[in-house]
């Protein structure tokens, strides 16, 4: 059955939208509960962490270079540079060791 | 804080930027992808524009050529993206409780794994400019890189695309690792967080769960767990 290219896309985006949206504006108030407060606190940190690894190995065309990128980038962030500075520098080394090493 | 900041938008912007080449070059494969899936350009860039999720939109580009049933793309979509509830949930409490209900319509807009990253990153309340002006360049590049993937194909060099795939990734880095200096629990945690995605990679049975699952399972597991064990004392602002 032939169907509906923008139908398809509408769909997508309503039912991502609504997962996107509902909390935001259904919790108003600050959540009082310790629990829920430090279980929210973390879910960033567990969410990034979970995406980065082992993902990031598999990002470029060689897991030397993946791994170079990720280690510079763990060492820059330690040292608090901005995100855009890590995200330059940690490319930027992906780009040499391609180039001129692997 | 003072909420109506004129540098909020601007700091945005300049958040905005490292998504925005990241999301260039993810989108471009992407854009690849959906040529190859039968999509015009003019659709291609549509879908990027409304939906804005790599995973979501890798999964349904299949389904697309696949011609499967609306229902099942509804369901795929509310599964590989369920991560946003979460992110949403966590970003309702950086937004003060005044913010009016038209901006956190807008701002949910714009919960993407990277706009999320940065945002719950800016310290004290969430302002909805600083959202807006990382949505301004990020969603825009997002789908000008969908586009140009399907205009051009395989035109940017291999090398160039393999090297801006790790932006995302390093700015994610930036994110989580600076408050590990001064929070020991929360280094045992990012660790611990690795490890055990590290672990649904390998292991047998594990390694068959999507990436979208593993990622609210283990979200889930571990924040639970470190909340039981590690409760944060007050203003969870400060993350």
């Amino acid at each position: 059955m032939q169907r509906n290219i923008y139908i398809y896309i509408l769909i997508m985006a309503g039912v991502t939208y609504l997962i996107r949206v509902l909390p935001l504006t259904l919790i108003r108030q600050e959540i009082k509960n310790q629990f829920i407060r430090s279980f929210l606190y973390y879910v960033p940190y567990v969410t990034l962490s979970v995406m980065t690894f082992p993902a990031i190995l598999n990002a470029t065309n060689s897991p030397v270079s993946a791994w170079a990128g990720f280690l510079l980038a763990l060492i820059l962030a330690w040292c608090r540079q901005s995100l855009f500075q890590v995200a330059v520098v940690a490319c930027a080394l992906v780009f040499i060791i391609e180039c001129f090493v692997v | 804080m003072d909420r109506n900041h004129p540098r909020w938008y601007r700091r945005g912007l300049k958040d905005g930027i490292p998504i925005a080449l990241g999301y260039l070059a993810v989108s471009f494969s992407l854009g690849i992808a959906a040529k190859n899936a039968g999509l015009t350009a003019f659709e291609a860039t549509v879908m990027s524009l409304t939906n804005s999720t790599s995973a979501g939109e890798f999964a349904a580009l299949g389904l697309i050529s696949a011609g499967a049933a609306y229902t099942e793309m509804a369901i795929t979509q509310a599964i590989i993206n369920l991560r946003y509830l979460l992110m949403s949930c966590a970003l309702s409490q950086k937004l003060h409780p005044d913010v009016p209900l038209l901006s956190r319509l807008a701002i949910g807009f714009g919960i993407t794994d990277e706009i999320f990253g940065v945002s719950i990153n800016v310290d004290g309340n969430l302002n909805p400019k600083y959202s807006y002006g990382v949505m301004s360049l990020a969603i825009p590049g997002w789908a000008l890189g969908t586009c140009l993937g399907v205009v051009m194909g395989n035109v940017l060099p291999a090398r160039i695309v393999s090297a801006l795939s790790l932006a995302l990734y390093a700015m994610f880095i930036a994110i989580i690792i600076p408050p590990i200096r001064h929070n020991h629990a929360l280094a045992g945690i990012i660790g611990l967080s690795m490890l055990a995605s590290f672990a649904f990679t390998v292991l047998p049975v594990l390694c068959h769960i999507s990436a979208g699952v593993r990622i609210i399972l283990l979200t889930v597991i571990v924040a639970g767990i470190a909340a039981y064990f590690f409760p944060v004392e007050e203003d969870t602002n400060a993350a």
